[in-house]
């Protein structure tokens, strides 16, 4: 594998945006919504995405402001950059929201994913996988004489190669939160 | 007054604040409290209809025709479930309407009680927004808010749940200026930059056209007046959509017709031809584009839109400018007029001839018949009798609908009420009611088919009750006459389930309900009987027997572009393939 391959769509790795707008190229794209905590209001943003037949490829969503009631949605998409600029307007338009950001396209940012992953085995398997943990750096949160749960945060991509690691050393169970992101910088 | 009142004492005094002044609705045991508050005051008028699909249709006509909010009341579950093809028709069409329904108590809310329905769930795609208010302080501010979010920005139809208890329980009112109404405020002036850009197209454009929409009439009188002036003062020639009728008069010079897919020729190839289209308030609906790919090939396109979503969801366009009709067309015609009012007067001069030379084509002309009466010849004589007149227009869907767009001439907004985006049959005999009751002088009638007309045909008894002398014009050629056309060019002539069997008779059916019957199948009579339904002080149903087999032209079959426009039955085989004939 090329150290050089560069997701597309995905600016995570870059300060520069080089796709042209009207390319038909799908990209994946992290949208951060701002809403209203209200009842309902993430059956609104989904409704949206099965009723216009976009993808959500993860989701999450927690009050972010317990006085203003506000809610961040991070919403992971697939789309040509016009179908994400539909459903950035209308995300727009639905009454509960304050602001919608395209954190693929407006700049650098990060994005963050946590998991839990339960791997049973013993002896040389159990070693392995603790040893390979270590390097990804991800936390034992439970042990037991056949079985840990680690805990490892990262880039979606970390996660993954993390799970293709394990598969072979006893993964049974598997539970991620979905992308979180913020914008870098002030 | 006390501030401190019963939920349903604060629905009545909210809706009094905001200005209503006729409900449509039908109680319910989830309504009671509020039926009873209605009992006890004379403000608010209360039609009760027959069905609460009629209340909704009802209210859109009211809103369409008086620019203000049309409002709802109906009960919980089958109350609000018969709502939804309403709310969604007025979804579709940017037409405001609040939507007040009953809910089983809050503690009872998830247990499957009696007439319990999830209606914000079922609601929530075919609303702009919605509510559940579980607690009575905060009702008012709730309805306040509902009339806010309904009116602004692109209108659109909105509803609050209200749970029984909430309505029998006191809380503290509060007035509309006291509410907070929050972050939702829609950009209404356009950006200056762009507006510019426009002007400087324009002032060069050989071959521009308006292309304009609901959105003008949505805007106000105020919108209408300036495109007028523009058109006028520009002399670019200006097609409208089905829903934007009226905003520019038919009687105007720059008129060219109603475009899309069974407009006017002159209309789809001026579009098809441009090389500046203008939207004003149109949103390139699959009826209007054709197939997308040949959609006006060789133009610079500008779209004026409130809805920032509606630009560049089917078109690319080179000059997108997000707000209010209104709002943009007074900027733009301040630009234009302070950069002298320039236009390309040569390149004007032969586009017109170019479409004067469309025109000869007369592609509304059809054989006509002295032995039965032809729809467009009904429809040619209902235009000319009363034309002139104090006239709204409503319309059931189908070919009657497309034909009284091409046939009858509309010279001011708010006066063309029909079921566009959803195309709702069933739409149009409850939207004059509606009309009526907004304009109790006026001369309103429905153009009708029989099919469509008697999917809500119940609410006859509404329309006696209420005195409304609306006039019920039903083209019938006993049958489901856009169907049959499209299974005659698309499905080998086999006409399968497309007639109307086992009709009423009309007149006796208007009789029975206390209204005036009047059918009539000879062309030298229908003069006068159309006469007879105009002078006559009470609603009337009119049967008017027309050519059974006649087919809706000009058509631009699904999946070809404007200039592949039929004219007439001659070019008709073949006309829609296999690619086309997916689409509806």
């Amino acid at each position: 594998m090329s150290a050089l391959k560069i997701k597309k769509g995905a600016s995570s790795h870059s300060a520069y945006d080089l796709r042209d707008p009207n390319a038909e190229v799908i990209g994946s794209h992290t949208l951060a919504v701002l809403v209203d905590n209200e009842a309902g209001v993430l059956a609104r943003v989904i409704g949206l995405f099965s009723g216009r037949g976009y993808n959500i490829e993860s989701l999450t969503v927690a009050e972010v402001d317990h006085e203003g009631h506000r809610s961040r949605i991070t919403v992971v998409t697939t789309g040509t950059a016009a179908v994400v600029e539909q459903i950035k307007a209308q995300l727009g338009r639905l009454v509960p929201v304050h602001d919608v950001h395209d954190l693929t396209v407006e700049g650098p940012s990060v994005e963050r994913e946590l998991a839990l992953f339960k791997v049973a085995g013993t002896g040389e398997k159990r070693v392995e996988a603790l040893r390979l943990a270590d390097i990804f750096r991800a936390n034992v949160v439970d042990s037991t004489l056949e079985s840990f749960v680690f805990e490892i945060t990262g880039t979606p991509e970390k996660i993954d190669a993390f799970a293709e690691l394990m598969r072979p050393l006893g993964l049974v169970d598997v539970a991620r939160t979905g992308v979180a992101a913020l914008a870098r910088g002030a | 007054m006390s501030r401190q009142m019963t939920g349903a004492r604060m629905v009545v005094q909210a809706l009094k604040d905001q200005g209503v002044d006729v409900v449509f609705g039908y109680p319910g045991g989830a309504v009671l409290p509020i039926y009873d508050e209605i009992f006890q005051q004379n403000d608010i008028r209360h039609i009760l209809v027959r069905h609460e699909q009629g209340a909704v249709h009802m209210a859109e006509g009211y809103a369409r025709s008086t620019g203000k909010p049309g409002v709802v009341l109906v009960t919980s579950g089958p109350g609000a479930t018969n709502a939804v093809t309403g709310l969604t028709d007025a979804l579709m069409d940017s037409i405001p309407i609040v939507c007040l329904t009953g809910q089983v108590p809050t503690f009872m809310i998830g247990t499957d009680g009696f007439q319990e329905a999830d209606t914000v769930g079922i609601t929530r795609p075919c609303t702009k927004h919605n509510w559940l208010v579980k607690d009575t302080n905060k009702l008012a501010d709730t309805i306040h808010q509902a009339f806010h979010v309904a009116t602004r920005g692109r209108p659109g139809p909105v509803l609050i749940d209200i749970p029984k208890d909430v309505q029998f329980a006191t809380g503290t009112y509060s007035a509309p200026r006291e509410t907070k109404l929050g972050h939702y405020q829609p950009k209404v002036k356009g950006d200056l930059a762009r507006i510019t850009e426009l002007v400087a197209l324009m002032e060069k454009a050989e071959r521009p056209v308006f292309y304009t929409g609901g959105g003008v009439i949505n805007s106000g009188p105020g919108a209408s007046q300036l495109l007028r002036e523009l058109a006028d003062a520009t002399g670019f020639p200006v097609t409208s959509t089905l829903m934007g009728l009226g905003a520019y008069p038919a009687s105007g010079k720059n008129w060219i017709g109603m475009l899309g897919m069974h407009g006017l020729y002159e209309a789809n190839l001026a579009m098809h031809g441009c090389d500046l289209m203008i939207n004003l308030g149109a949103r390139f609906d699959d009826r209007i584009t054709g197939r997308i790919a040949d959609f006006s090939p060789k133009s610079k396109k500008a779209h004026v839109d409130i809805d920032p979503s509606s630009i560049n969801k089917v078109i690319h366009v080179d000059i997108p400018i997000t707000g209010d009709v209104g709002h943009v067309l007074e900027d733009l015609i301040k630009v234009w007029k302070s950069r002298g009012r320039k236009v390309n007067k040569d390149g004007l001069a032969k586009w017109w001839s170019q479409i004067e030379q469309w025109k000869l084509k007369r592609c509304l002309s059809y054989k006509n018949s002295d032995k039965v009466i032809k729809p467009q010849y009904a429809l040619q004589r209902l235009e000319e009798l009363t034309r002139g007149r104090d006239r709204y227009i409503t319309t059931e869907v189908g070919q009657h609908q497309m034909w009284a767009a091409q046939y009858l001439g509309f010279d001011a907004p708010n006066r063309w009420m029909t079921s566009g985006g959803l195309g709702t049959m069933g739409y149009g005999f409850p939207a004059s009611i509606g009309v009526q009751i907004a304009h109790p002088d006026a001369l309103v009638i429905c153009v009708a088919g029989e099919a469509s007309w008697l999917m809500n045909m119940q609410e006859m008894g509404t329309a006696t009750q209420f005195r409304t002398p609306v006039k019920q014009f039903i083209l019938n050629n006993e049958r489901l006459g856009m169907v049959r056309q499209w299974q005659q060019l698309l499905h080998g002539e086999r006409y399968s389930h497309s007639w109307s069997e086992s009709l009423p008779d009309f007149v006796k059916l208007a009789e029975a309900f206390g209204w005036k019957g009047i059918q009539c199948s000879d062309p030298k009579d229908l003069d006068a009987a159309i006469m007879e339904m105009i002078d006559y002080d009470g609603p009337v149903l009119f049967d008017c027997l027309v050519e059974k087999h006649e087919n809706c032209f000009p058509m631009i079959p699904s999946g070809k572009p404007h200039n592949e426009m039929l004219l007439g039955d001659a070019s008709t085989e073949g006309a829609i393939q296999a690619g086309g004939a997916v689409l509806v």
